[in-house]
């Protein structure tokens, strides 16, 4: 039977203070990491098989090694807590209820990578996260854990919070980067990479907040134990968003591979009403849509590619016989068009033409040819961005397209939606 | 109370000095909106000079992020979220028309009265208790019509 590791503490009261983590074992990790050397701590990340929850899955040990050893080149962390994804919930839970776990992750990682300094960069309507961040840092500083010379090791470490002002963007890394240094979260070309040049132009490691607060358990329980979870190429417990059509949605800790059908049904309660499931969004909306014939599907980064999705974020949205595909591409396009930062035109026009299709298709007005014409479309915007945006975007439109496509020529046949209608 | 960002243990001797006004613009712009309850010309002018950036830097950075305000604001902003998750459950296009109607407002627009603005926002990270929405700083969940009526009936009585 598996047991929550990132989630153990987030049911206890006051789960949020300095106390309560100190009372089940907090802080012991970075105890232990600060007498082993930093290469050895790398060392430990790669094999654990750690890979980024904050949607690319990029080996995190890999992008460790990446810094550079110089030890006169300043060197940052920075910590992504923008969640701006549709459909995912699970780092907001971390911030209001567990922060301390990750000021763990985040001491140790600096101290891996000889950074002196941190930065929290936090989405701007997680009010009450923002103030849990604040006051978890504040203590951390006051026992010692952050400041100069951290239990006496020798290592210094700041850390202090950065609050965004709406902009789904702002999450990925580059734009982050922009918008600490408090420009507009316009995102950067990569390469360089924040690793060769970060915020304000020093090597820079950025981490989603659920991969850090895996940092401590690693070193705690050892890399081994935590590559004995998931499957060959996704390693660890991971936090799944469900919502949607289920009966209990929330977000559940669960090892990596535990398959979509074991999700919605042994732990999300299953379809509400008992309907039946048509659809699922398995890692968050930028991901490729699976049908019901996916419910046997590990959620893994390997086997989710296998079928032509994505990981993502884990964050699946679940949907019933009831839902009708072309308003669910039509609203997650929407999204999209209306988050594309501007910059460059295949993103900024080409969202909006998307979108401009969809909204008269799902209206009745659709033409024989628009299908193609999103596909067309998709194909020019795909891999042909700045940032990986542009690739995000099309996968509501072009998946829904080649998996329900029959519900998108009823649509352009009857001018209206057939969903639910046996006409 | 404007919860901006935590600068305080930051010493001067800091490596990383540079840049370092400029990166407490949108801090400043928090500051400043908190004030006055929105952006003004005024406000930008004095951030512009507070932090030796021009009033168009300022401007513009602003306007790149949708919680900053050039306009006007109501003293509640009710933000509904209009996100996939809310959608399936039944919120979205449904709680913003009845906001709507209660109101007498469009998205976007203050009542008369400067009490309410209505607003419609994507997803709040509150998928798992749908609907959601917020007012201001506060965080709504698992929304009906009657949960609404409430709560705007409270913010009435608390403005009076
Ligand atoms: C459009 C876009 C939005 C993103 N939003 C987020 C986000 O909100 N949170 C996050 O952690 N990563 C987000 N990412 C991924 C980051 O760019 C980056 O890969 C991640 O923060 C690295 O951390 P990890 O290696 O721990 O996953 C986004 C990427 C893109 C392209
Ligand atoms: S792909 Fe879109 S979001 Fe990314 S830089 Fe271009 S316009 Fe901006
Ligand atoms: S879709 Fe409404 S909170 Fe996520």
């Amino acid at each position: 039977m598996f047991e929550p590791v990132l989630t153990r503490n987030i049911h206890r009261p006051n789960s949020e203070k300095i106390y309560t983590y100190l009372a089940n074992g907090g802080y012991e990790a970075v105890r232990l990491a600060l007498t082993k050397s930093p290469d050895e701590l790398i060392e430990m990340v790669k094999r654990s098989g750690l890979r980024g929850r904050g949607g690319a899955g990029f080996p995190a040990g890999v992008k460790w090694g990446f810094m550079p050893k110089d030890p006169d080149i300043p060197k940052i962390v920075a910590v992504n807590t923008d969640e701006g994804e549709p459909g995912t919930f699970k780092d907001r839970e971390i911030v209001e209820r567990d922060p301390h776990q990750v000021i763990e992750g985040v001491i140790i990682a600096s101290y891996a990578v000889g950074a002196k300094r941190a930065y929290v960069y936090i989405r701007g309507e997680f009010f009450l996260g923002v103030k849990r961040w604040i006051k978890a840092i504040a203590d951390a500083y006051e026992h010692g854990f952050l400041g100069k010379n951290i239990l006496g090791s020798g290592f210094d470490l700041d850390m202090s919070v950065h609050r965004g002002a709406g902009a789904y963007i702002c999450g990925e890394e580059t734009a982050m980067l922009e918008s600490l240094e408090g420009k507009a979260g316009n995102p950067r070309l990569k390469p360089p990479y924040p690793a060769q040049v970060g915020l304000f132009g020093y090597p820079t490691l950025v981490h989603n907040i659920e991969t850090l607060a895996c940092i401590p358990h690693i070193i705690l329980r050892g890399p081994e134990w935590f590559a004995s979870i998931g499957t060959a190429e996704s390693k660890g417990p991971k936090i799944f968003s469900v919502s949607g059509h289920v009966n209990r949605p929330g977000n559940y800790e669960l090892p990596l591979g535990t398959t979509i059908g074991e999700i919605i049904y042994e732990h999300a309660g299953g379809i509400r009403g008992g309907k039946k499931l048509k659809a699922v969004i398995p890692g968050g909306a930028s991901t490729p849509i699976l049908t019901a014939e996916h419910v046997d599907v590990p959620m893994a980064f390997e086997t989710l590619a296998a079928v032509g999705s994505q990981l993502g974020t884990g964050a699946m949205i679940v949907m019933d016989e009831t839902t009708c595909m072309v308003e669910v591409a039509r609203r997650l396009t929407k999204f999209f068009a209306h988050e594309s930062c501007g910059r460059c035109v295949p993103c900024r026009l080409g969202s909006r033409r998307l979108y401009e299709i969809l909204e008269r298709i799902e209206g009745g007005k659709g033409k024989p040819a628009d299908l193609d014409l999103a596909l067309e479309l998709s194909r020019q915007i795909d891999g042909l961005t700045f940032c990986p945006m542009g690739s995000a975007l099309v996968n509501p439109a072009r998946s829904t397209i080649e998996r329900f496509r029959d519900e998108y020529e009823d649509h352009l046949t009857y001018k209206r939606c057939m969903v639910g209608n046996p006409l | 109370m404007a919860i901006v960002s935590s600068n305080s243990t930051t010493s001067a001797a800091d490596p990383l000095e540079d840049g370092r006004k400029r990166a407490m613009l949108l801090a400043a712009l928090y500051i400043a909106q908190e004030q006055f309850g929105w952006l003004s010309e005024e406000a930008i002018r004095r951030v512009a000079e507070r932090l030796d950036l021009s009033v168009g830097q300022v401007k513009s950075t602003a306007s790149f992020y949708t919680m900053f305000k050039l306009q006007p604001q109501g003293k509640y902003r009710i933000q509904v979220c209009e996100g996939l998750s809310c959608y399936l459950v039944g919120g979205a296009d449904p709680i913003i028309e009845y906001v709507s109607a209660k109101l007498g407002i469009q998205p976007g627009e203050t009542t008369a009265d400067g009490l309410f603005t209505l607003e419609v926002v994507q997803c709040l990270a509150a998928c798992g208790t749908a609907p959601a929405l917020k007012v201001n700083d506060e965080l709504y969940e698992n929304m009906t019509f009657t949960a609404i009526d409430q709560l705007i009936e409270r913010l009435q009585e608390q403005a009076e």
